[in-house]
């Protein structure tokens, strides 16, 4: 199998969805001549046409709006946040018109949001930001979040064949930074299942995004200590994988949830009382949790990296709970 | 203006059946027999039908809760109307949402929501769905003047304007957003004057005049199906009662309602009706049949089964 990057992934992932559903097109802003500011679009417009790769307003309510609009009438649109931070701008379609729709009115609404979010590029408060707890709190919208390029090509094919608004958060930093093998032929990740990373039986460790190369790096020291680490990435942040994380909660009774989103009220804050309910029998220590502190991004390295959860501190984290 | 006589007959069956249907609601509503708001659009019922009876059965209308009219012409039956005000699983959101926050895709209707202008973009969406598949189709957003203030509106007008779409904007200048007057929602004195900024042709008509509106609506969607791009008709109206019936409105002038009284949408019709010949017993004969419809609606609304709890969780996600 041949190695790409995450970008790669997810830019194949576009294209070949576009290529054999003609419903599937992408709107945002800088997509078309520019290629998006990630580059993940490059050469689209040319293969695709101005019809089907649209560059639209700088305007974030207004495309989102018009994505909604299309996929009321059975199209597959894919729209581009250029940052995730910018999705703050759209949050009235996604929340109150996208969200809502097919409960009320039992109509699907067939439509992906793609967010690249996440820190580590030093790119301050407004271009770091990792908004998918504002998403998992609204009934009607699933929330993806994939760490590998595998995860990353399947997951994106999921969404778009998926018959509900997605939003599906990509993280920046692992763009050029995570490669791995992705097979040639057509696959999907289905949404909804996670996947255990590295197998362990001491204690769990429950991470996505870019935190998840940070745990398997945490979890190979460990190891070297004789502590094994079980690694769950949830892939998809809604619906979560509830079985498979009880299941691992079970097995080494610690816990150790990690995201690089601000603490209070995160999704680490709703796996921790899922577990507390559902396995407190099977718990040898307190549900723990490492997440950024209740502030905005900050720029400046030393401040930013202080920010971010990472394999060191992970570590720290997890001897504190091997204590117990 | 190019209406036939069977068209004169539509439009006032439509007028009659919208200000029927409202007028009644809001007696159940004071009787106590219908929970949540009650949004009518009493005095502009013209915008409404008139617009939705110049549209083709394959446009889409994304209408506002002031456009009971112009989901009656697109299909929706009064029984549906009053089962969804009564809250029963018979109503098209079997219970799920409430007064005229619905849709019907399979009737071209874009469900409403409340926050103003979001229905705009959507429409917009909807029109680029009709321009990349070449569909003969266009869409009609629906609003209202306080929507113009709204960042939805400015959004959807200029993302209709670029990509020239297949889209009409029909505004209902009611002079109020709930109790803030014109004049202090715009320093402009037409929210025309607003979508001017956009670059396509726009229109001020007299909103109560429902021969005026379909004419303007004609005109539009002929534009809009030709390639020509959106057009924006600022209807100019006034709204009657409060924003809901539970607000009575009082921080509007009398002399103002009364001015406007006199210039109801439905009896200026009926006044050009009889001057065209119609007779007063055609009139008659739809009154009946529109007092029936109402009375056959509310009974099968009230007989209808409410929805049952253990539905509550059912239908967040498509499968």
């Amino acid at each position: 199998m041949p190695e790409i990057t995450y970008l790669e992934a997810i830019r194949q992932a576009l294209w070949e969805e576009m290529d054999q559903d003609e419903r599937v097109f992408l709107l945002g802003e800088d997509i078309g001549t520019y290629g998006g500011a990630f580059k993940i679009t490059k050469g689209f417009l040319e293969k695709f046409g101005e019809d089907r790769v649209i560059d639209t307003p700088l305007s974030e309510s207004g495309f989102v709006g018009a994505a909604i609009g299309a996929a009321l009438m059975g199209m597959r649109p894919v729209a581009e946040m250029q940052f995730a931070d910018f999705i703050s701008c759209a949050f009235d379609q996604i929340v109150n018109m996208a969200a809502k729709h097919h409960y009320r009115l039992g109509e699907p609404v067939p439509l992906v949001i793609r967010a690249p979010y996440g820190g580590r590029l030093h790119a301050g408060p407004f271009h770091s930001q990792c908004p998918e707890a504002w998403f998992i709190h609204s009934p009607g919208l699933k929330v993806v979040a994939p760490a590998t390029p595998y995860d990353a090509k399947g997951l994106l094919k999921a969404s778009i064949r998926d018959l509900n608004p997605v939003i599906f958060c990509e993280h920046k930093y692992l763009y050029r930074h995570a490669k791995g093998e992705v097979p040639a032929e057509d696959y999907v990740v289905p949404l909804g299942q996670g996947d255990i990373k590295r197998e362990g039986t001491d204690i769990t460790l429950i991470a996505y995004g870019a935190m998840v190369e940070e745990g398997l790096q945490a979890a190979d020291q460990m190891s070297e200590e004789g502590i094994e680490v079980e690694l769950v990435d949830l892939r998809t942040l809604y619906p979560l994988d509830t079985p498979m994380i009880l299941a691992s909660v079970q097995k080494t009774g610690k816990v150790l949830i990690v995201h690089e989103a601000p603490q209070v009220c995160g999704i680490g804050a709703e796996i921790a009382a899922i577990i507390a309910q559902e396995a407190f029998r099977h718990l040898d220590a307190p549900v723990m949790r490492l997440t950024a502190p209740h502030t905005p991004v900050p720029f400046s390295p030393p401040l930013e990296n202080a920010y971010l959860p990472d394999a060191a501190k992970i570590v720290a984290q997890l001897h504190e709970l091997a204590s117990y | 203006m190019g209406v036939g006589g069977e068209d004169l007959l539509k439009f006032y069956y439509y007028l009659r059946l919208t200000r029927g249907l409202e007028d009644r609601v809001i007696k159940l509503y004071r009787q106590g027999r219908i929970l949540g708001g009650c949004y009518v659009g009493t005095g502009e019922e013209a915008i409404s039908v008139g617009s939705a009876c110049a549209l083709e059965p394959g446009d889409v209308i994304a209408p506002t809760h002031r456009d009971l009219g112009a989901h009656l012409v697109k299909g929706v039956t009064p029984k549906e109307y009053m089962a969804q005000y009564l809250g029963r699983r018979t109503g098209p959101t079997r219970g799920r949402d409430g007064n005229i926050h619905f849709g019907d895709l399979s009737r071209r209707i874009i469900g409403f929501i409340s926050p103003m202008a979001a229905g705009i973009p959507v429409a917009a969406g909807a029109a680029l769905t009709f321009k990349m598949r070449r569909e003969p189709h266009i869409a009609a957003a629906y609003l209202g003047d306080g929507a113009s203030s709204r960042g939805d509106f400015h959004e959807g007008l200029n993302l209709a304007a670029v990509l020239k779409l297949p889209v009409i904007f029909i505004c209902h200048n009611n002079q109020y957003a709930y109790s803030v007057p014109l004049s202090r929602q715009m320093a402009v004195p037409h929210v025309a004057d607003r979508a001017k900024a956009y670059g396509f042709p726009t229109r001020i008509i007299d909103g109560n005049d429902i021969r005026a509106v379909y004419q303007a609506t004609k005109e539009a969607a002929a534009l809009a199906r030709s390639g020509g791009g959106p057009t924006f008709i600022e209807c100019k109206t006034m709204r009657m009662r409060g924003h809901a019936e539970h607000d009575d409105a009082s921080y509007v002038p009398r002399e103002l309602l009364e001015e406007w009284r006199g210039r109801d949408p439905i009896e200026k019709f009926e006044r050009y009706l009889r001057e065209q010949g119609v007779p007063a017993e055609a009139l008659a004969a739809i009154e009946t049949q529109v007092t029936r419809e109402i009375e056959e609606a509310l009974e099968f609304a009230e007989k209808s089964p409410t929805p049952d709890a253990s539905e509550v969780c059912e239908g967040v996600f498509a499968r």
